[in-house]
């Protein structure tokens, strides 16, 4: 798929990024940039900084060295909740719901930096504030049928499965209409239906509502065909950077996921 | 068989989202509030009123406010008593120096004072949680009842530290404070009061800002991600739950006991509600008032169960006895049903909904 398709310009670009913790450098002169509308893989092997990579992203971590460029303004650290307003949504390796609330209600946190009414409108919950409640509903509801979930719309999330629970994530992160969708392993410990349900998910997420998406996924299957460029990571390293055929014949991608013989 | 929502179809998202979706539940409130606004004032005796009802009804006031602490925002506070006090003094200082301001302004004003406490005692909330928490909102405890002790401005200067409600009226000459006042009076405005706070704290809790304090409560860091601002939401809940505890301590001082001393809001008072909710619900309004009536009504259930069956069994075993009975329901709900009896009450109603089928 990463044929015919063209991007626009550049929406997020990482710079000589270095960050450590203690002794452990977690990443080293990273380089790359986001293209707006592309799907942009980050891979590697266990332990080669891709997560810290998304937590930098979105002001989670602070880099000790290194700039960060998105939307054409450059900082080196961001809060997280300030990421969040700047359209900077995310998804997390192992699931991070709340768990004691609903689907719906999940997702409708996903709504909250768009909701604006006051504290007192809202303990009345009458007029401008249910209008306000309802038409976010509505939002939530495409989004439940995007994402066909309408049968556990009401169920605490602790109770769902992990294919779902995974579903519901993407769903919160999506109800916050994010131009940059951060995918932390969205496919992990799923099986082959699960991840073809994803798959179409991601792509139609990015097709259909034009959302920027950097995700990191193991299954290589999966990496090669979704993106269409890819960031390879080792030891906090950046091995190689490119399209998918590229990467694949690259000798020290080889080398870092086979092993290599000295 | 009769309690079902078969027949009942929701055409809008607004009637999906309403407080009683089902229409039985919808009736079964109604009914229940015209028992407590007509039954009760009617056939109950002024014993019962003053005794029972108005301590249940001002202990689920501030129960409902440490749950939205504690239940909802996930802050565990030993603070409640302190901020009763606050609320309770709060109100006498408003009530003695304005003597032509309306009653139910002095307690809207008390709770707002209460809340400006709150906020400053919730501050560290942002750098600690759970257990370390809970240790200094119990400072702001003991430093609010030493405060109302040592400062003589508070009590205007009564020598035995006791302030008392002067009296005071609502709506022309309805005495609600005072010796004058009749216990009937007294408990239609609190739970008119009470009623009205309920709703209001439900309604926050289903809107976005309640939204807000759950997440917080089960996956902070998620919550920050996702763009919640964690000093403000934190501290809102601390202002909100301040508001409610501060109201129920003016309300226990001038419409309960009517003359109080700080140590009646010292940290045992804390514990009480922190049981209350423990008892009756985390992260539940209906458990706030099923734990207060719990909390109520147990002790005197356990006065006069040994004399129903002709067992005397003398006072001071008595008291050893509730703190024991209540140690254990404690442990038996943090251990078997961590969500109270609203959770009981809820698993009730599933199985009415199915009744007389098995599913």
């Amino acid at each position: 798929m990463s044929t015919q398709r063209t991007f626009g310009e550049i929406l997020l670009k990482v710079e000589d990024v270095h960050l450590s913790f203690g002794g452990v450098k977690a990443l080293t002169n990273v380089n790359f940039d986001i293209r707006k509308g592309e799907i942009r893989a980050i891979i590697g092997p266990n332990g080669a900084g891709k997560s810290s990579m998304l937590n930098v992203i979105n002001g989670f971590y602070h880099p000790q060295q290194g700039a960060i460029t998105y939307k054409g303004v450059t900082r080196s650290q961001m809060k997280p909740h300030e990421a969040a307003r700047q359209g900077i949504a995310r998804t997390f390796q192992n699931i991070a719901l709340f768990k004691g609330m609903s689907t719906l209600d999940n997702i409708m946190t996903g709504r909250l930096l768009h909701m604006k009414s006051g504290l007192l409108s809202q303990a009345l919950y009458w007029g401008k504030y249910l209008r306000e409640e309802v038409a976010h509903r509505e939002k939530v509801e495409e989004i439940i049928d995007f994402l066909e979930i309408q049968a556990i719309r009401k169920t605490p999330v602790g109770r769902l499965p992990y294919g779902l629970q995974k579903r519901v994530e993407l769903g919160r992160a999506l109800a916050a209409e994010p131009e940059l969708l951060l995918l932390d392993e969205p496919m992990a410990g799923m099986n082959v239906e699960e991840k073809e349900d994803m798959s179409r998910f991601i792509i139609e997420t990015n097709d259909q509502l034009g959302t920027t998406i950097a995700l990191i996924e193991h299954d290589m299957g999966v990496v090669m065909d979704l993106s269409d460029r890819l960031v390879v990571l080792d030891y906090g390293r950046q091995l190689a950077d490119g399209e998918p055929d590229e990467v694949r014949n690259n000798q020290a991608v080889i080398d870092a996921y086979l092993g290599v013989t000295e | 068989m009769f309690y079902r929502e078969a027949g009942q179809f929701k055409t809008s998202y607004q009637a999906d989202q309403a407080i009683f979706p089902i229409r039985q539940d919808l009736y079964a409130y109604i009914a229940f509030l015209a028992v407590a606004f007509i039954g009760v004032p009617l056939l109950a005796s002024d014993y019962f009123l003053s005794t029972l009802m108005l301590p249940f009804l001002v202990l689920a006031l501030a129960a409902i406010g440490l749950n939205i602490l504690t239940g909802y925002a996930g802050q565990l506070s030993l603070g409640t008593g302190g901020f009763m006090a606050t609320g309770a003094f709060a109100a006498y200082k408003l009530s003695t120096a304005f003597p032509d301001m309306h009653l139910i302004i002095v307690f809207l004003l008390s709770g707002l004072i209460t809340a400006g406490v709150g906020i400053f005692f919730g501050i560290p909330s942002l750098r600690i949680k759970g257990f370390y928490l809970a240790v200094a909102t119990l400072a702001s405890q003991f430093f609010l009842i030493w405060m109302f002790n040592k400062f003589g401005w508070f009590t205007n200067y009564s020598a035995s530290g006791v302030i008392s409600a002067p009296p005071r009226t609502v709506f022309g000459d309805f005495y609600i404070t005072g010796p004058q006042a009749a216990p009937v009076t007294k408990y239609l405005f609190c739970l008119s009061f009470v009623v009205l706070l309920a709703l209001l704290a439900k309604n926050l809790t289903r809107s976005n800002i309640g939204r807000k304090w759950m997440a917080i409560r089960d996956m902070d860091i998620a919550a920050e991600i996702i763009g919640i601002p964690m000093l403000k939401t934190k501290l809102i809940a601390f202002a909100v739950s301040s508001f409610y505890c501060g109201i129920a301590g003016a309300f226990w001082a001038f419409l309960y006991t009517g003359s109080v001393e700080p140590l009646a809001f010292d940290v045992n008072r804390s514990f009480q509600v922190l049981f209350m909710i423990i008892i009756g619900g985390l992260g539940s309004i209906m458990g706030s008032f099923l734990g207060a009536a719990f909390m109520v009504l147990l002790p005197i259930f356990l006065t006069n169960a040994p004399h129903m069956v002709g067992v005397e069994i003398s006072v001071s075993t008595l008291s050893h006895l509730e703190a024991m009975v209540f140690g254990v329901l404690i442990i038996f709900f943090l251990i078997v049903e961590p969500h109270g009896l609203a959770r009981l009450w809820q698993i009730f109603k599933e199985k009415m909904r199915l009744w007389p089928f098995p599913h």
